[in-house]
């Protein structure tokens, strides 16, 4: 009976293992590896940290880590800023079936892949596209303007393709915060800052936090929206990744790139809990 | 000093719709200073669309509404002299104790000193001394009740607003918070407005009890009033407990009239307000007023007489009743149980006679 048990238990767990071991541990392991094997002649490694001296001896290199950090930070933040006003118009003041309708709306956009909804920014956006058309058009700007190829281009395309994975945790967490809650805030002498900052926020920072990791993760991650939008100019380190495997073959470089992205956005997501006082099972556990 | 026709809550023809529902229609009453009055309705009745009209959550259609003497209709909710007790309460669960009820000072922007002091004094008077540090999730209903009073005082509103605080509580606490709450109301003297569906709680508490029905009020008054001198049907059934019958009225003579009831039973009642032979009324008596005996010459002095089987005995201590059957009745009366050594054996099935007289069942004009 107990090992019958025991058995049907492994078989359970065995897709959910196979998984981890097969598509997570495994590459890993092995990009570990790689990282840490340093070319000393033409088809002979050795191991050392060579790869990693690489990274900082090149400013290039760090430049673009960064820079998309950096940028991801600041992504996660323009996303949260957009996606606050309209969860909270989704959670509080809407019922019923137009509820399901807006939330059904935010959904929309993703059963596009994500390459056509980038490319329909390029539509928009490109010298010759709707938005420079319309301008000269109106006879605001007196000849086309190129809206691509820039950081704010990549930073809409961004805010963009993140908006979803912010809208819906923030609509979670908010939906549970009782409307009374906000009544008594206003009923004993408080604005709508004030309650919108000691009531509604501090009820929603769970929500806040994973949305923030799942975008941020995210757009560390993206690859398609910041080299469409960004073109040559974009700088992004999965770019650079991409590079080091595909392009100058170089999969012990790339490896030790990988790795360093990992441990960036495993660093930040770590100290914005830290941060916040919240822990992972509280914010993604909901 | 507040002059002598001064009262802290006034409301004049207040009046809301939500499409073509009237929940509040055209209600008038003024709160005297420092007293304890209820609204006591069923629910439904617009009694909280009546009270989020006064805490200025909801706009009213018309009608105006004076606090200490000043209209407050058309001001924000954060700018009313009123303060709300939510039915839930309402704590801020993020925050402590002591921030829950130092928040409103702090909107105020009164200076850090004085608010740990005042939270401090707050805490005490409801007697929680020292709880300022704790979280919400650590109080217990009774405390957490406590903190909200406390959250809304420390604010010194004229008029606080409860929306049945007690209905989330379990009985002995909700018997033991009644006394508390009407004690605390007497101490601070701060106006409460207290609404409830519990008749319990109204009778307990207040001063002046409002019984609204259907967006009106149907009577105001102390709840001995409500009690001995309903004014219309709907507070006969609805304050205390009551046996009911509808008829019509045969003859009226003295005040007294001879009812004959829609079952066929013969009915000798006193008729509050002015009544018509062929008029159709409605007839209540209190289980308390109803004479219980089993000898026919117990009951031969009172005006109206029946003979009934016990059907069930409600053991309830002090407030057990018995419900008698008569096959000329459509629904058993109800007998509040004598406490004598007589009755300790009654069981379903005895023959038992009922009697009252006509000066203890009112009968009031049934509304077409």
């Amino acid at each position: 009976m107990r090992s019958e048990g025991r058995l049907a238990l492994w078989l359970l767990l065995s897709p959910a293992l196979l998984w981890l071991t097969l598509l997570i541990v495994l590459p890993h392991v092995d990009m570990v590896i790689l990282a840490l094997s340093e070319r000393v002649r033409p088809r002979v490694y050795e191991f050392g940290f060579g790869n990693f001296a690489e990274f900082f001896k090149e400013p290039l290199y760090w430049h673009t880590f960064g820079r998309t950090v950096a940028f991801s930070l600041l992504a996660t933040l323009a996303t949260f800023l957009v996606a606050f006003p309209t969860a909270y118009y989704i959670a509080k003041l809407m019922r019923g079936r137009a509820k399901s309708l807006a939330f059904i709306a935010c959904l929309l956009p993703f059963w596009v892949s994500e390459l056509v909804r980038t490319l329909g920014w390029i539509i928009l956006l490109r010298e010759t596209g709707v938005v420079s058309t319309l301008l000269l058009d109106l006879g605001i700007t007196g000849g086309r303007v190129e809206f691509l190829y820039n950081d704010a281009a990549i930073l809409v395309g961004l805010v963009y393709s993140s908006l979803l994975f912010m809208v819906v945790p923030l609509v979670t967490s908010l939906d549970t915060l009782d409307d009374s809650m906000i009544e008594a805030g206003y009923d004993l002498g408080g604005n709508g800052f004030d309650v919108l900052r000691e009531i509604v926020v501090p009820h929603a920072v769970p929500g806040i936090l994973s949305g923030s990791i799942v975008v941020f993760m995210l757009t560390l991650g993206n690859y398609v929206t910041p080299t469409l939008l960004g073109g040559k100019n974009s700088l992004w380190f999965t770019e650079q990744i991409y590079n080091q495997f595909i392009t100058r073959f170089n999969w012990q470089l790339g490896s030790a790139f990988g790795i360093l992205l990992l441990v960036a956005s495993s660093g930040i997501v770590w100290a914005g809990l830290k941060l916040s006082r919240q822990s992972l099972g509280t914010v993604i556990g909901r | 000093m507040p002059s002598a026709n001064r009262s802290d809550l006034e409301i004049r023809s207040l009046t809301k719709r939500f499409a073509d529902f009237v929940a509040v229609d055209d209600v008038s009453f003024t709160v005297p200073d420092g007293s304890f009055f209820s609204i006591l309705g069923p629910s439904g009745c617009g009694k909280t669309t009546l009270m989020r009209m006064i805490a200025g959550f909801l706009r009213e259609d018309s009608g105006d509404i004076f606090v200490a003497g000043r209209s407050i209709a058309g001001l924000a909710p954060n700018h009313r002299p009123v303060s709300m007790i939510f039915q839930h309460l309402a704590l801020f669960p993020m925050m402590s104790v002591g921030e829950n009820i130092a928040y409103g000072l702090k909107r105020r922007r009164v200076a850090k000193a004085e608010i740990a002091a005042r939270v401090t004094t707050m805490l005490d008077r409801v007697g929680l001394p020292g709880a300022a540090d704790k979280r919400i999730d650590q109080l217990s209903g009774g405390q957490k009740q406590r903190v909200a009073i406390a959250r809304s005082l420390v604010l010194e509103p004229d008029l606080l607003l409860l929306d049945e605080p007690l209905g989330a509580l379990d009985l002995k606490l909700r018997e033991h918070m009644k006394v508390e709450l009407k004690e605390l109301q007497a101490e601070i003297g701060t106006t409460f407005v207290y609404i409830t569906h519990d008749q319990s709680e109204a009778l307990v508490m207040s001063d002046k009890v409002a019984v609204m029905n259907a967006g009106r009020f149907e009577q105001i008054g102390t709840p001995r009033e409500l009690y001995y001198e309903p004014a219309t049907a709907f507070v006969a059934g609805f304050v205390g407990n009551s046996n009911g019958w509808s008829g019509t009225v045969e003859t009226i003579a003295d005040g007294t009239a001879r009812i004959v009831t829609d079952t066929g039973l013969g009915l000798a009642a006193t008729a509050m307000g002015p009544l018509a032979a062929g008029a159709a009324v409605r007839v209540f008596v209190r289980p308390e007023a109803i004479h219980l005996a089993l000898d026919e010459d117990e009951v031969a002095g009172l005006d109206n007489r029946f003979t009934g089987r016990v059907e069930r005995v409600l053991f309830d201590g002090a407030n057990s009743s018995v419900l008698v059957a008569n096959p000329g009745w459509a629904e058993p009366v109800t007998v509040l149980l004598p406490q004598t050594s007589r009755f300790r054996g009654l069981d379903a099935g005895t023959q038992v006679r009922l009697g009252w007289d006509a000066g203890q069942a009112k009968c009031f004009g049934a509304r077409s």
